[in-house]
């Protein structure tokens, strides 16, 4: 445990902003700069800020390492996904527009929230993935996945 | 000749941090400097993209939404090219999954060889060869 | 795309389904724990894409036939396409077989050496390595091959990595490989800059199409260079190497075998693409570029590298060097320039896949058996796994060019190409490295049926699982199959051939 109660007081209340931040990087891509891959990172850095001020061990809990490995296989499992429903709603692969049965923007829009789901998901499990690799050597495994 | 480097001044600093990298992956023996001296090259030529994106006089593409749907964007808008950015963002997701590799590499180098100079891996290398009778 | 035997609705987005099935199926495999159930995700996933790519072969078939796919409906020249013609339908087909080939011989090999627990990640990471390869095969889009590059590249430094529990070697040598293969998919970034900041497109024909009206501009033939350095490190051509023996030599068997059939392949023919449709035949720089830089160092190749294999003493790194030489006789036809010289080198490109795929192969059941990989351990194999030694050793007579197999047959056409560009002197280094090859040969086979073996190994004879025995037979018989009935690979490699050149002529 970190002995600096300002560290500890501090990041106890940014961390919870620090992760509303990072949805709402996400939700507003859709509109605005941001997207899946910037709100991955910042989600996966509140995580990684836990670790910091109150140790691996709290981290660990709060975030178990199989989260992560499980993490990026469903990002990307959930990306390469929705290219196969558009497939199978007449479309090519990952033409969202045929995700509306009505072939309006809306398709459009679900499309690219559900796919920066993916890599929002993914980026975030890496992010921790490989902090908790590099952090924690004498106990987890390596990183084969880039 | 100085307006001239002038006017590219930008390609001159890329250049610059290009063979910064690229010295620094040659000559450096230790690994870790190894792959910063290969992040800085490949940042250079992030760089290199989105310098040509810049149009003078333009800021990013991003217009309001509701410009957007009324159809309302002058035709004689000027914006950046987007489309540099979209490739570097690509591009720097595949640096930091290098990078990452990279280090993951090094750290078990670390691990299985006590040491992270390049000669001396080498050395301990020869010396299993030779043990080996390869 | 008329469909040839799949299903309409399946056929018509085979060039995507093809990149993407191992993709999406590496997802559970690295969600799994069990190595065998990853095994056979990967055997589903390597062989639909088999299936797709012999769909797509067939359907490329017609002359001048191209198969375009519009990623996510964006129409090219915005949108990514994936463009399929006969040069890189022939290029899926080889990947698609060799893959599925190596990854039944995966099975057991991959069982011993790598441990329980990184199992399923390992094939995750193949899945990944595979789909990339076949992504940088598929697409028409120069940026969207980048990423597909790497993406396939950053797999395999962890697969070859993972060599590390047999032969720490294979950590050092990952690294230097990942060192250098970075740089060589930056120096095709750069390239890919300079065409993209001339042209304004990234699509590659429609590059080609620009840089055809351009009639000579220094900053695409800048990047003609940069993206030739890029890739020439990828395809190991000489002096770019480096990486390429021991990350070969270390890395576990089937991680060999797969590479050694596919990897280096999928940048030659990156190389081909950008030679005959980005820059078209007429392009001076690019001729000469072709006859001055690439033509000696292939040369070069041939014969340094061959001399390279004769002193070593390992034998993956032995055949990782005689790789590089073969890389040296694929240049060597394309820097001829004509169509008979890319057609040949076409037909090197898939024999080398076969020839090396059944030697890896064979080394590899040789290591599950003894654990051995020096010259002086293969005393007297071939009395002890008599059948693995003779597919070792049809490989090794292929490898030299004997006739009644595959290997005398592009070393024909290849020659038949120089004399008919008169390159004399191109005849004779390609004898040379011949030579040499029966020297290197030589050497192991003599060590493999002369030499009695030894007491210990004579009393624990080994049988070879039937999942190696069977993908071994198969190669070891394509190599003669095809080394007396020529045809089929011939016509592929003059269609692909044809393909490319034609692709440039007119975009």
């Amino acid at each position: 445990m970190n002995p600096y109660v300002v560290l500890r007081v501090v990041s106890k209340l940014l961390i919870p902003l620090i992760f509303l931040f990072g949805f709402y990087v996400h939700f507003h891509g859709e509109y605005s700069p941001g997207g899946g891959f910037s709100a991955g990172v910042v989600l996966g850095v509140g995580v990684i800020l836990y670790a910091l001020i109150f140790g691996m061990d709290a981290a660990r809990k709060a975030v178990p390492p199989w989260w992560a490995r499980i993490g990026m296989a469903m990002g990307a499992f959930i990306f390469a996904g929705v290219g196969f429903v558009s497939l199978f709603m007449g479309g090519n692969f990952l033409d969202y527009t045929a995700l509306d049965p009505n072939r309006t923007y809306l398709g459009q829009h679900l499309g690219i929230v559900a796919v920066e789901f993916g890599v929002r998901m993914s980026v975030t499990a890496v992010i921790i993935a490989i902090f908790y690799a590099f952090a924690g050597r004498e106990r987890t495994g390596d990183t084969a996945e880039g | 000749m100085i307006e001239i480097i002038a006017d590219r001044f930008t390609y001159a600093v890329i250049l610059v941090l290009m063979m910064v990298g690229l010295y620094a992956v040659i000559a450096t023996g230790n690994l870790v400097k190894r792959m910063v001296g290969l992040s800085i090259f490949q940042t250079s030529v992030f760089l290199l993209y989105i310098a040509t994106a810049k149009v003078t006089g333009g800021g990013p593409a991003i217009f309001d939404y509701s410009d957007l749907a009324a159809r309302t964007i002058p035709e004689d808008a000027i914006y950046a090219n987007p489309l540099p950015h979209v490739l570097i963002l690509t591009a720097i997701v595949v640096g930091v999954a290098t990078l990452a590799m990279g280090l993951a590499l090094v750290v078990r180098i670390r691990e299985v060889y006590g040491t992270i100079e390049d000669d001396e891996l080498s050395e301990i290398d020869h010396d299993d060869e030779l043990k080996k009778g390869v | 795309m008329e469909p040839q035997f799949l299903p309409a609705a399946i056929a018509a987005h085979a060039p995507a389904l093809l990149v993407m099935i191992p993709l999406i199926l590496s997802a559970p495999a690295a969600m799994i724990t069990s190595g065998r159930a990853a095994w056979v995700m990967a055997l589903l996933g390597v062989g639909a894409a088999l299936v797709l790519a012999a769909e797509i072969f067939l359907a490329t078939r017609a002359e001048g036939a191209v198969l375009s796919y519009a990623m996510g409906g964006w129409e090219p020249p915005f949108g990514i396409e994936f463009r399929i013609d006969a040069l890189n339908a022939a290029l899926l087909l080889l990947l698609g077989s060799t893959g599925f080939l190596a990854l039944l011989f995966a099975g057991p090999s991959v069982a011993d050496e790598i441990s329980r627990q990184k199992q399923s990640l390992f094939y995750s990471a193949f899945l990944i390595c595979f789909a990339g390869l076949a992504g940088v095969a598929s697409t028409g889009d120069a940026f969207n091959l980048f990423v597909f590059l790497e993406i396939s590249s950053i797999a395999t430094y962890a697969i070859i990595a993972m060599g590390w529990s047999n032969d720490r070697q294979a950590l050092t040598a990952s690294f230097n490989y990942l060192v250098m293969g970075t740089i060589g998919a930056t120096f095709f970034v750069i390239g890919a800059g300079f065409i993209y900041m001339s042209t304004g497109t990234l699509n590659m024909a429609d590059m080609g199409r620009a840089i055809a009206e351009m009639n000579g501009n220094r900053a695409v033939e800048v990047g003609f260079a940069f993206i030739l350095v890029g890739i020439g490190l990828k395809a190991a051509l000489f002096p770019l190497h480096q990486w390429l023996p021991n990350a070969y030599a270390y890395a576990p068997n089937f991680v060999t075998t797969f590479l050694a059939t596919t990897a280096t392949k999928i940048a030659f023919y990156v190389i081909i693409r950008f030679r005959y449709d980005v820059f078209s035949i007429q392009t001076g720089f690019v001729t000469n570029a072709m006859l001055w830089v690439i033509t000696p160092l292939a040369i070069a190749g041939m014969l340094v590298a061959s001399t390279q294999a004769l002193f070593q003493n390992n034998v993956r790194r032995l055949f990782a060097y005689s790789s590089v030489a073969q890389v040296g006789y694929m240049m060597l036809g394309l820097g001829m320039a004509t169509s008979l010289g890319l057609s040949a080198g076409m037909l090197h490109l898939t024999n080398h896949a076969m020839m090396k795929g059944a030697l890896f192969m064979a080394l590899g059941a040789f290591a599950l058996s003894y654990g051995i990989r020096r010259i002086a351990d293969f005393k007297g194999l071939g009395q002890v796994m008599p059948m693995t030694s003779a597919a070792f050793t049809i490989g090794a007579l292929s490898l030299v060019g004997v006739p009644f197999t595959v290997g005398f047959i592009s070393k024909f056409y290849l020659i038949q190409a120089a004399l008919d560009a008169g390159w004399w002197w191109a005849v004779a280094a390609i004898l040379i490295s011949s030579v040499i090859a029966v020297f290197y040969v030589y050497r192991i086979l003599v060590a493999i049926w002369v030499t009695p073996p030894n007491e210990a190994r004579k009393a624990s004879p080994k049988r070879v699982p039937l999942a190696i025995a069977v993908p071994l037979a198969i190669l070891a018989g394509a190599n003669l199959v095809f080394g007396v009935w020529a045809e089929p690979i011939v016509d592929m490699a003059r269609a692909a051939a044809d393909a490319a050149i034609a692709a440039g002529v007119n975009p």
